[in-house]
């Protein structure tokens, strides 16, 4: 529990959530990342590419404006990296939506769907956690 | 203009709120996934905070039920499975891998890559089948 940070934590989804919030009021779209990258190739890619680039721009704008932030830490090697990125590419589209699309918008919106859809991909990823980082799989 | 700006706007308050939160580091969030070890539970205060904050939104203006799917089926299940497999070999899901860009990290560069490339394998995929 040493690295265990509440405020933190909850100022963040916080935002998220207000973000979340703005997009479904203002433009009727759900704020989930999977599904606006995946449409980047509809006609209606402005607001698309407006999102995603406030969402890539912020981190920077939060360390030049003095923010602490730690550099991403990958443990695992290229060829894992791959897979996984594979995976999580091929796995949103087939499941129709990630953490955001499902684990947020989806649960706020009360979806069957998406609780069901949350609940899967926390125990995969635990489970897959468990054989890499317990049991030396992988 | 106007649907730009409420994009660009909601796209910054949605990274800094995964950078606020850490959620931009992997090895934050493996440290959330891996219950057997030094456990982190900050992730479920994310949800903890996010969700409440959209269900207002959701609640102020009105879904149209008759177009949302409401079938669990063989897809939504197998797809979850896949991603989240993904998600516990490296730590990123697909908002924190592209808000963390901008670190300019290889392995990151390449996770993206990766991931582009499995949403066009599932359109060849999804077209033919």
């Amino acid at each position: 529990m040493s690295h265990f940070t509440p405020a933190h934590a909850l100022t963040g989804g916080a935002l998220i959530g207000l973000s979340a919030a703005i997009l479904w009021v203002g433009l009727g779209r759900i704020a989930g990342i999977s599904g606006i990258l995946a449409g980047l190739r509809m006609p209606d890619r402005g607001w698309r590419m407006a999102f995603l680039a406030g969402m890539i721009a912020a981190p920077l704008l939060y360390r030049l404006a003095g923010g602490a932030t730690a550099d991403p830490t990958i443990a695992t090697s290229a060829w894992v990296v791959i897979a996984g990125g594979l995976l999580v590419g091929f796995g949103t589209r087939l499941g129709g939506g990630c953490t955001s699309g499902h684990g947020v918008c989806g649960i706020a919106r009360l979806s069957r769907r998406s609780i069901a859809a949350t609940a899967v991909f926390m125990a995969a990823a635990m489970v897959t956690v468990y054989c890499t980082h317990h049991i030396g799989i992988g | 203009m106007r649907a730009l700006a409420i994009a660009t706007t909601c796209g910054l308050l949605f990274g800094l709120g995964l950078t606020v939160s850490a959620m931009i580091d992997p090895a934050k969030v493996l440290g959330f996934l891996d219950i057997a070890g030094d456990w982190d539970p900050s992730l479920i205060l994310v949800m903890a905070g996010a969700i409440p904050v959209a269900a207002l939104g959701y609640m102020f203006r009105r879904q149209d039920k008759a177009t949302t799917q409401t079938a669990i089926d063989r897809r939504l299940l197998l797809g979850a499975t896949l991603f989240g497999i993904g998600w516990g070999l490296v730590g990123y899901c697909p908002g924190p891998a592209l808000a963390s860009l901008s670190f300019g990290d290889a392995k990151t560069l390449l996770f993206v890559a990766a991931m582009l490339v499995g949403m066009a394998a599932f359109e060849v995929w999804n077209r033919r089948g």
